[in-house]
């Protein structure tokens, strides 16, 4: 039976998560800094060596937060729009619309705030694209949604690599880094943080709506759900999210599947809890991530995209082998 | 007079580009009960969709206790009336307490969570269709029948006026028949709910229902009392296969020839 007091403890245990995420990614790095310079620093009172750390680490834990909360968000509600646990935010082609514009402005050696720009269009162009294509005579059902993003996706996946394979080396690596997902070369953090704000915020009054559109089409609409707005809504709002953490970080894989997953396994299925408890873990796992991907192999980076996926793949395989039958 | 709980005036429905009905007239009063029946793909699912104001129709309206559906909104509509889908699935994990809630969503406002007392009106109706003490099971892990006694107690817990069933009985076994019937008929007979069901069975029809409508498949339709339409005559013509009708005990049967 769901409850206000189960939420509110699950998310509240979620929030002491986050924050120990940040503390985590403020100390780890090659520069050490004890804990009471940076807490100093943040209070607006410290020396040189914590201002450096919040000055460079602060923002970019910030800016993975955001992309991994929206990334996990996008990706609860694709699983609801399209009714199938096995879909993510890049299901229906966003990213790779993201990675045509963002390859074509490093391609032409384009400064960053016109790859974030060109990366932002693509993903709109992709997402009005496929919106048009699958809704064109009305019908606009889940499979044919799922379909023409796949085709959508696929087809950008070949101009990516048509760019790729005519690029020169100098410029093959950021694009590579840019491709996996990388916290490294993100322009500001507070788009992105203010986008999942947003997106939260307008995603939660329709929790409930949500837990009925899995269940069914008509059985949501016979119990008092304006099915085709609230589909409208939550397609611009999975696809808009999705595209502001990709314009900020890439396309980091897998937070925004196995998340969700992970959530729903130990949480359950009301999205009133899920949604939330999605976005501060989705945040927290990446803020870890990117902690790691800067520090294993440092002075070296990680794209954090990598380790995202090296740690998603066998939990979804996982996941996969424990589905219902 | 009240408004009928349910009213169609003129009504026409087509699916692919097929004829359902044309021009039907439909009232039901509270308490009422009528039987659809017809061949497969008569269109039969279709027409209560379009009764429950879930699909709109080619022409005409529908009216649900006095109010046109099309100008109803969706969470009006969902306290006034009921409906029961043929197919249930369930992509992702839910319990059966859980499930039963979902019917009261149209009761709750936006920000509300379910109460004690939903939690108690969802146990009750679990409760009538046979599925108390299963409350925290998933519902992937139930039978085909207990699935189908879900789907209703989830309707039960919508606590509407007017129920909609699409093919009630399937996959149910006999006792359980019975007993949705009872129940849909004790709704009717002590809190003067009206029952439109979908039945594949004219004995039940004839022995559960008042009225019974009958879908031809190419535009035409039959309306009438149970005695009166149920016949060996007008049942051979609706399925296209000779019935004979045996009466005992005031409860009317067809076999087969």
């Amino acid at each position: 039976m769901p409850t206000r007091r189960r939420a509110f403890l699950i998310l509240a245990s979620l929030c002491l998560l986050a924050l120990a995420s940040f503390a985590l990614a403020l100390t780890a790095g090659s520069l050490q800094v004890a804990p009471a310079d940076i807490l100093a620093s943040l209070a607006g009172r410290g020396d040189g060596s914590g201002d450096v750390v919040v000055q460079l680490r602060l923002p970019r834990a910030l800016a993975g937060f955001a992309c991994g909360g929206l990334l996990a968000l996008a990706g609860a509600l694709m699983q609801v729009l399209l009714r199938n646990p096995l879909a993510d935010p890049y299901v229906l082609g966003i990213s790779g619309g993201a990675g045509v514009g963002a390859m074509f402005a490093m391609l032409f050696g384009l400064p960053l705030l016109a790859i974030d720009g060109l990366a932002f269009a693509g993903a709109l162009g992709a997402m009005f694209i496929v919106f048009g294509l699958a809704h064109g005579d009305g019908s606009w059902t889940q499979t044919r949604l799922l379909l023409t993003g796949v085709i959508v996706a696929a087809g950008c996946g070949a101009l990516i690599a048509l760019m790729l394979s005519i690029a020169d080396e100098r410029k093959l690596h950021g694009m590579l880094f840019w491709l996996m997902g990388d916290l490294g070369q993100t322009y500001d953090w507070w788009p992105a943080l203010l986008a999942l704000v947003v997106a939260l915020l307008c995603a939660m009054p329709f929790a409930r709506e949500l837990n009925l559109l899995s269940r069914g089409l008509m059985q949501a609409q016979a119990l008092g759900v304006a099915v085709d707005r609230l589909r409208y809504t939550i397609y611009l709002l999975a696809s808009l999210a999705t595209a502001a953490s990709v314009t900020t970080a890439g396309s980091i894989g897998f937070v925004g599947l196995v998340i969700p997953h992970l959530v729903r396994l130990a949480t359950g299925n009301d999205q009133r809890l899920l949604l939330p408890a999605s976005v501060l873990a989705g945040g927290s796992l990446l803020v870890l991530a990117d902690t790691a991907a800067r520090t294993v192999i440092a002075p070296m980076q990680l794209p954090v995209g990598v380790l995202t996926a090296l740690i998603g793949v066998p939990v979804f395989l996982f996941l996969l082998s424990r589905q219902p039958k | 007079m009240s408004a009928p709980l349910l009213e169609a005036r003129q009504l026409s429905v087509e699916i692919g580009g097929k004829t359902v009905v044309d021009r039907m007239n439909l009232s039901l009063q509270p308490g009422e009960r009528l039987a659809i029946l017809g061949r497969n793909g008569a269109g039969k699912s279709t027409l209560l969709s379009t009764l429950a104001g879930l699909r709109p129709p080619q022409a005409g309206a529908v009216l649900l206790d006095g109010e046109d559906c099309a100008l109803l909104a969706p969470r009006q509509a969902a306290l006034r009336r009921a409906w029961l889908g043929q197919f249930q699935n369930d992509p992702f994990g839910s319990t059966v307490l859980e499930t039963a809630l979902t019917g009261r969503h149209p009761h709750l406002g936006r920000w509300d969570w379910e109460s004690k007392h939903d939690a108690e009106l969802a146990r009750k109706a679990l409760q009538a269709v046979g599925l108390d003490g299963m409350e925290t099971r998933q519902v992937h892990t139930l039978s085909g029948g207990e699935r189908q006694r879900l789907s209703i107690a989830t309707l039960l817990t919508q606590a509407a006026m007017l129920y909609l069933l699409d093919e009630p009985l399937s996959h149910l076994d006999l006792n359980h028949q019975m007993a949705v019937l009872e129940l849909f008929a004790g709704a009717a007979r002590d809190c003067g709910a009206a029952v439109v069901m979908v039945l594949h069975d004219p004995a039940l029809a004839h022995r559960f229902c008042d009225r019974a409508l009958l879908v031809y498949g190419d535009g035409r339709c039959a309306q009438g009392t149970v005695d009166d339409i149920l016949t060996a005559e007008t049942l051979s013509e609706l399925y296209g296969y000779g019935l004979r009708q045996i009466e005992d005990r005031g409860h009317r049967c067809f076999i087969p020839e």
